[in-house]
């Protein structure tokens, strides 16, 4: 009983980081209509920017902080120089954009930063929590960081919700030709969508890493993993990729905690395809009209 | 490339120059020209499904992975005939692409895309998982040695280029049949408008599996060449990496293109070699100079897409339209096209903008 509770809470902390992955994919989804296979490898990236910064300044806030800004900056900048030619492509072009630009970014991580494992300082104390003499399995670290993605997330719905802004998001994602029709500057309001998606992106690099080590192809398992999330849930669905996300965090905490670490991939890939064998678009697709 | 003969008679010249080069040149070239025949066969098929059928794959790793493993446990435990091994490897990865291409056939883009993607990372782990079968993180050892026939002091890099070179090529004519065939007309209309092609009385679901099952089986004979010319198969060579670096090769080529499969395999197993040798020789350290073809290769990526959307091939052809004027378009469609189709098509036009 209490494996089945440390199970089941360590799988709602990493299930947590997958559905900030899986966040961060749904946003740049719903807006441009591409999947950003970068997405792990701008993470991991701003990692980097975040350990260095660390090791420079001795503040781990320092690099915190570092590494969210670093996460808005290359997110729009990636937006405005290499996606933006693609949009009016072939959409296979932007996936291979992607594709290209995630191997970029783990071969300058190597020349920079060298190629072997780092450690990466946690926040809070990472020794695991009691009530009385009982373990939880998850430290004060697991608890920030599911609590950091939480409110994220909340602050993300309620921005999309309440401001003006948020509409003009929404209004993009919705139609992009009426809603430029209505004055929103569309470009820029998926500039400002790539943007959100790379802080939440190096938000979940900054918080796994701990747990992970840091090397360049470290994001790699996580970005998979992320992606199966945001499938799981449907990819025009935020509420999709955090219920995702955890479904898949503590499914694959069940089976790495009871039957071995060895098959949580095959696992992954049995809940994937069951989902989209009875939902081929997700658990939380809206049914869709395909125009002829 | 319309007509059997004469893809037949390209097939020879290709033959017969990789059999003078393959003597020219010494055994790690040998290798370089077997490593080139593998990457070939597999991406290929890919080229077909993606390009033609319009089916992504980000898992096609995981197909190699079977071919791979099928014939190490057949050279292992029957020591069958290496011809019989291949046609038995082909076989089982065929019935592979058949399983996943009947689930694939229900999805779409980035849900197709992420549903192979965990395919490909999944897959190598069960190796992991039955260590007892697969060998786990070490693999099973494959024994293959150039025939007794050819005397002893024959060089077994050449052999091995050979074999994998004839098997690439066979695969590439019959994939080129495949190509100007019905069948191929039908996976292009599948892939433009799937309800138009239903609607012209084309099996959507059948022609989707299909392509599956044939990219499948030419990444199964891909696995297989692998498995002999490396001599090792272990889950360590089928990474995401691996699926990664066949739809690149096939997109650098230019999609749906079998010449450029080829020039794209070219790219993928002789750039790094070339940057990585540029790389020491200019004297930087082993983690910088590892690490430049990774980045170079993502860069050129990006660029290619950019600046050349349509590949290699796509590029040769538009150089070559410069000095001959347009041609007829290949391929030239025997009947005209219905009128639902045409809108259809009016209607891609628009969606894509110029592209």
């Amino acid at each position: 009983m209490v494996e089945f509770l440390q199970f089941t809470l360590s799988g709602i902390v990493f299930g947590m980081i997958y559905a900030a992955v899986a966040l961060s994919l749904v946003l740049i989804w719903r807006g441009t209509r591409l999947l950003n296979y970068a997405q792990g490898g701008m993470a991991m990236f701003t990692t980097y920017v975040a350990i260095e910064v660390i090791y420079r300044t001795g503040s781990y806030w320092a690099g915190f902080v570092v590494a969210l800004a670093a996460g808005i900056v290359l997110g729009a900048a990636f937006q405005v120089t290499i996606i933006r030619p693609t949009m009016n492509k072939p959409p296979l072009n932007g996936v291979i954009v992607t594709i290209g630009l995630l191997t970029l970014l783990e071969g300058l991580a190597g020349i920079f930063f060298g190629g072997q494992y780092r450690s990466f300082p946690a926040a809070f104390s990472v020794t695991g929590l009691k009530i009385g003499t009982t373990p939880l399995g998850v430290s004060r670290f697991d608890v920030f960081t599911a609590a950091a993605v939480l409110v994220t997330t909340l602050a993300l719905a309620a921005a999309f919700k309440y401001t003006t802004a948020g509409l003009r998001m929404r209004a993009a994602a919705f139609n992009a030709t009426i809603a430029r029709l209505s004055g929103i500057r569309v470009a820029r309001v998926l500039t400002v969508g790539w943007a959100l998606a790379g802080l939440i992106g190096a938000l979940a690099g900054v918080l796994v890493s701990p747990s992970t080590f840091l090397y360049p192809n470290s994001m790699d398992t996580i970005f998979v993993f992320g992606f199966t999330a945001a499938v799981i849930g449907g990819l025009d669905s935020p509420v999709g990729a955090v219920v995702g996300g955890l479904l898949l965090g503590i499914a694959l905490s069940y089976v790495g905690g009871y039957l071995g670490s060895d098959l949580t991939a095959v696992v992954a890939l049995g809940v994937l395809v069951v989902v989209l064998m009875i939902r081929p678009g997700g658990l939380f697709s809206a049914a869709r009209v395909r125009r002829v | 490339m319309q007509s059997l003969p004469r893809r037949l008679g390209v097939a020879v010249v290709v033959a017969v120059i990789v059999v003078f080069l393959s003597i020219k040149l010494d055994s790690f070239r040998d290798y370089q020209i077997a490593e080139i025949a593998v990457e070939v066969t597999a991406v290929a098929g890919l080229t077909l499904l993606t390009g033609l059928s319009g089916q992504i794959s980000l898992g096609h790793g995981a197909f190699m992975a079977i071919g791979a493993y099928t014939t190490a446990l057949l050279l292992l435990h029957l020591s069958w005939p290496f011809i019989a091994v291949l046609l038995l490897a082909a076989a089982v990865t065929a019935v592979a692409g058949a399983i996943v291409g009947a689930a694939a056939a229900r999805l779409r883009g980035p849900y197709l895309a992420g549903a192979t993607l965990m395919l490909g990372v999944a897959l190598p782990s069960v190796a992991y998982a039955y260590q007892g079968i697969f060998g786990g993180d070490q693999g099973l050892n494959v024994a293959f040695t150039a025939p007794g026939f050819l005397g002893a002091t024959f060089p077994l890099t050449r052999w091995q280029a050979w074999v994998s070179a004839l098997v690439a090529l066979i695969t590439l004519v019959l994939l080129a049949n495949l190509y100007y065939s019905r069948i191929g007309r039908t996976w292009r209309a599948v892939r433009d408008d799937d309800v138009a092609a239903a609607l012209d009385g084309v099996n959507v679901a059948a022609a989707r599996i299909l392509a599956f099952v044939v990219s499948a089986t030419c990444a199964g004979l891909g696995g297989a060449l692998l498995a002999i010319v490396t001599g090792l198969v272990a889950p360590g060579a089928f990474t995401l990496t691996l699926s990664i670096s066949l739809l690149t090769a096939a997109v650098i080529g230019g999609l749906g293109s079998l010449p450029g499969a080829l020039w794209g395999s070219l790219v993928i197993v002789l750039v790094p070699t070339y940057v990585t040798d540029l790389a020491t020789s200019h004297g930087l350290s082993s983690s910088v100079g590892s690490n430049i073809p990774v980045a170079a290769y993502g860069a050129v990526l990006i660029l290619v897409m950019l600046v050349f959307p349509q590949g290699i091939q796509g590029g040769l052809q538009r150089i070559l339209t410069l000095f001959t004027g347009p041609g007829p378009k290949t391929p030239t469609w025997r009947h005209p096209p219905t009128p639902s189709a045409e809108q259809a098509r009016a209607g891609q036009h628009e969606k894509e903008g110029t592209s």
